[in-house]
């Protein structure tokens, strides 16, 4: 099972727990870290559960509810805010019908929103799973949104 | 490691960068910092590549570096020819990357209208 | 004091340089030498005038005569008959005169040239190879740091060369090292914050990703001068590409030797860890960080004690930005007095801004300490954009201040900006233009320091909410002028309440966006 083959990957250090709840996550194909998880990583580092469950829970980075197959992340930090990420929270709000932190009825796309990813310089920007994409306007969103549908 | 080590890897780097200068007509430099992929870097890098190899051109390399500052400018690339001025090209994509190749690396006419600077 | 007689103006801009300007500029300043006229004729580059496809142009004040299509071989001639004898060489000659001075691509301000420290190398070489690196005088200032200096002459260079800290807090390096190198300890660890979380900063992504060995490098000195055998680079979630960079100069590092044992002969032993972090705003602090790393929650902790006494589990830890190590190669190579060339009296060096927003070339410059917000925003970023007005800037990140064109012409370092309470903190300059709606982009601060709060203190947990339930009344148009006041009164409390700067800070923005613009939100409510 993937789950054992990550954790063996670290020593049972609690220094290790960021990393672990990484690679749990990025390889969950819902995106998330779910309970059984965090009982792994627990029994696995020898804390309780519920220290695992106030690690998690505090970084923005992990979701404990199941997320759709591609998570858009939108800046929505003063840089980018002062650039237009408003408006195009709304655009992606009606296009995908969906509000922030909730996944479309195909499961294709979930919707949060992310403090400064570091690319003010492009902005306004999003990350689409591990991509970094900047210099966004309505019609650039709709052609990644494709892209992404396409590559299904 | 000793400071005899990092002397020989030094010359040994240099030699190696002057020696690549020697068989290289052109050098490509692409902007991968992660302003410049957000941008579209990465399609641009993938064009040079493909449109260096489809023409066969050997004495033509594609190679990468960080960002400079110019975040607005992104995608950006720089051309550098042995004994003319270093062009640096600004927000360039798939199409204008072809057009580079086409007519400043195989034609060798700078591509004006996309020029930002030249050193 | 000699008259000068003549400018002769050369355009140097991308066209005129492929054309050959560079070698027409230097046959003209030596065949001006050549016949005596330097006292009299004095060269200037300028950027286009406005002429192209006609070759290298020259401009001759004060006649305003204009020469197209020169070449080093013209350059004799043109000398000799303009610019000694005075008669104008009609054959080179422009014959219709442009009608005015047109500038078109215009070098852009951030191509100006820039003392490069930090980003020397960032954009130039390849981040993956190391070759490249050390080529670039990579590991240099290691091997002399290592090889011919004891600790104390390190830390003692550091502290000469007036280093202070680049992640906002402006503690001098030196100083630091010193207090480290001091504590009796066989474990210490020298962590590298790279938790580049605060809005609009990207500086220390840049080094990551262009430059990760010099980061490397100065570690190794680091740790070498303050008696430090372990490093640990905490590099926040998002930085994909920085994570990836960093850990492969760090294995490329380890099979030349330059991590590990025995680095240089010395004797010293090092290496490095790099740590993700996951999404935490707070996890800049760096105490909370440290906790980060330990595999917990990223609370604060009470100071004191300080890291440096006891800090990552517990021992001795010295922390500091990417931006401040980065620094120490250049000092260690050339010296504090070199260093000291730069920035100003109280504040040495150089400093790294991004500049964004309404500005015409957004992106990112180091420059030296001291260098005004006029000339960052006007020379650096192009001007405002579309040729509207300046309204403000938020200086310092999210926790930051609004200053009003007032405070253009103030030299800006970490000492100055505090005496006028503002920040220079982390350097990112957000302009905002004349149409910018001060309340919205208050409201997006807010928003920000809301949902970054940690929640470990009272003040700062329910202060922020609070705050946001204040600015969205009022961006809604239903405030009334208590919910102004309520925004200073809780700002207030929180600065001197919180736990930590996050909490502190509010004050910053909310007390400066007052000041400058109090009525424009007081406008908005009842």
């Amino acid at each position: 099972m993937y789950k054992e083959t990550i954790l063996k990957k670290f020593e049972p250090r609690l220094d290790n727990i960021l990393y672990i709840l990484h690679e749990l996550q990025d390889n969950n194909e819902q995106h998330y870290v779910s309970k059984e998880d965090l009982k792994l990583c627990a029994d696995y580092l020898s804390v309780p559960y519920s220290f695992v469950h106030g690690v998690a829970t505090f970084y923005t980075m992990f979701s404990l509810t199941p997320r759709g197959r591609n998570i858009i992340r939108l800046c929505d930090s003063p840089p980018c805010h002062l650039m237009g990420s408003g408006s195009l929270l709304d655009y992606l709000k009606n296009k995908l019908k969906i509000d922030v932190g909730e996944t479309t009825k195909d499961g294709v796309f979930t919707l949060e929103l992310t403090s400064c990813l570091g690319v003010c310089g492009v902005a306004p920007a999003l990350m689409m799973n591990n991509a970094t994409i900047g210099k966004l306007t309505p019609e650039k969103v709709d052609a990644i949104l494709e892209e992404r549908r396409k590559s299904l | 490691m000793n400071l005899e080590d990092l002397k020989k890897i030094r010359e040994k780097a240099e030699k190696d960068i002057e020696l690549r200068q020697k068989k290289t007509r052109i050098k490509i430099v692409v902007g991968m910092g992660t302003s410049g992929i957000a941008a579209g870097a990465r399609e641009v890098l993938k064009t040079f590549v493909e449109e260096i190899s489809n023409r066969n051109l050997l004495d033509v390399v594609v190679t990468q570096t960080g960002e400079k500052g110019l975040a607005s400018q992104e995608p950006m690339i720089e051309i550098f020819e042995e004994g003319k001025p270093v062009i640096v090209y600004g927000n360039i994509d798939k199409k204008k990357a072809q057009g580079i190749v086409e007519n400043h690396i195989v034609g060798g006419r700078p591509v004006m209208e996309y020029v930002i600077e030249a050193k | 004091m000699n008259m000068v007689r003549n400018h002769v103006l050369i355009s140097i801009d991308a066209n005129t340089i492929i054309a050959g300007a560079r070698a027409v500029e230097d046959a003209l300043i030596k065949e001006i030498a050549r016949q005596g006229l330097s006292q009299e004729i004095v060269v200037l580059e300028t950027g286009s005038v406005g002429i192209e496809d006609q070759g290298v142009v020259l401009v001759v004040y004060p006649e305003g005569i204009y020469y197209t299509n020169i070449t080093p071989a013209e350059v004799p001639e043109l000398v000799e008959e303009h610019l000694l004898k005075g008669r104008v060489v009609h054959r080179l000659m422009l014959k219709e005169t442009p009608k005015r001075f047109v500038i078109t691509k215009e070098k852009t301000g951030l191509m100006k040239e820039q003392p490069r420290i930090v980003l020397k190398n960032c954009g130039f070489i390849n981040p993956e190879s190391i070759d490249e690196a050390i080529a670039a005088d990579g590991y240099q200032a290691a091997a002399k740091a290592l090889s011919s200096m004891k600790p104390d002459e390190i830390i003692a260079e550091v502290k000469h060369a007036g280093l202070t800290g680049r992640g906002g807090a402006a503690f001098p390096t030196g100083l630091k090292w010193e207090f480290a190198s001091k504590v009796d300890n066989p474990v210490k660890y020298i962590v590298c914050n790279a938790d580049e979380g605060e809005p609009g900063t990207f500086k220390d992504r840049l080094i990551l990703e262009g430059d990760p060995h010099k980061l490397i490098e100065s570690m190794i000195i680091g740790g070498y001068a303050t008696g430090a055998t372990k490093g640990f680079v905490y590099i926040r979630g998002e930085y994909e590409l920085s994570i990836e960079r960093l850990e492969k100069a760090i294995a490329d590092a380890r099979s030349y030797g330059l991590l590990g044992t025995n680095i240089f002969d010395s004797g010293f032993d090092f290496d490095i860890t790099v740590m993700k972090g996951a999404g935490a705003y707070v996890c800049g602090e760096e105490t909370a960080l440290i906790e980060s790393i330990e595999g917990k929650r990223g609370h604060p902790r009470n100071k004191p004690p300080y890291p440096i006494t006891a800090g990552l589990w517990g021992k001795p830890t010295i922390v500091n930005n990417v931006e401040t190590l980065s620094n120490i190669p250049e000092i260690i190579l050339k010296g504090a007095e070199n260093f000291k060339k730069y920035g100003t009296e109280k504040c040495s060096g150089t400093k790294v801004y991004t500049i964004l927003g309404h500005v015409a070339t957004p992106g990112l410059i180091e420059t030296e300490m001291g260098t005004t917000l006029r000339d960052i925003i006007f020379e650096y970023g192009g001007g405002i954009k579309d040729g509207k007005r300046f309204k403000c800037a938020l200086v310092g990140g999210a926790a930051g201040a609004f200053l009003g064109p007032d405070m253009l012409d103030v030299k800006m370092d970490f000492v100055n900006l505090r005496e006028y309470a503002a920040a220079l903190g982390s350097g990112a300059i957000l302009v905002m233009d004349e149409d910018t709606d001060i309340v919205d982009m208050l409201k997006s601060v807010l928003h920000f320091f809301k949902h970054e709060s940690c929640g470990h203190c009272v003040p700062c947990r329910l202060g922020t909410a609070r705050l946001v339930e204040l600015i969205d009344r009022i961006a809604a148009s239903k405030g009334t002028s208590k919910d102004v006041e309520g925004l200073t009164r809780i700002s207030e409390t929180m600065k001197d309440t919180s736990f930590c700067p996050l909490g502190q800070s509010l004050i910053l923005p909310v007390s400066s966006s007052l000041k400058y613009f109090k009525d424009e939100i007081l406008a908005r409510v009842q």
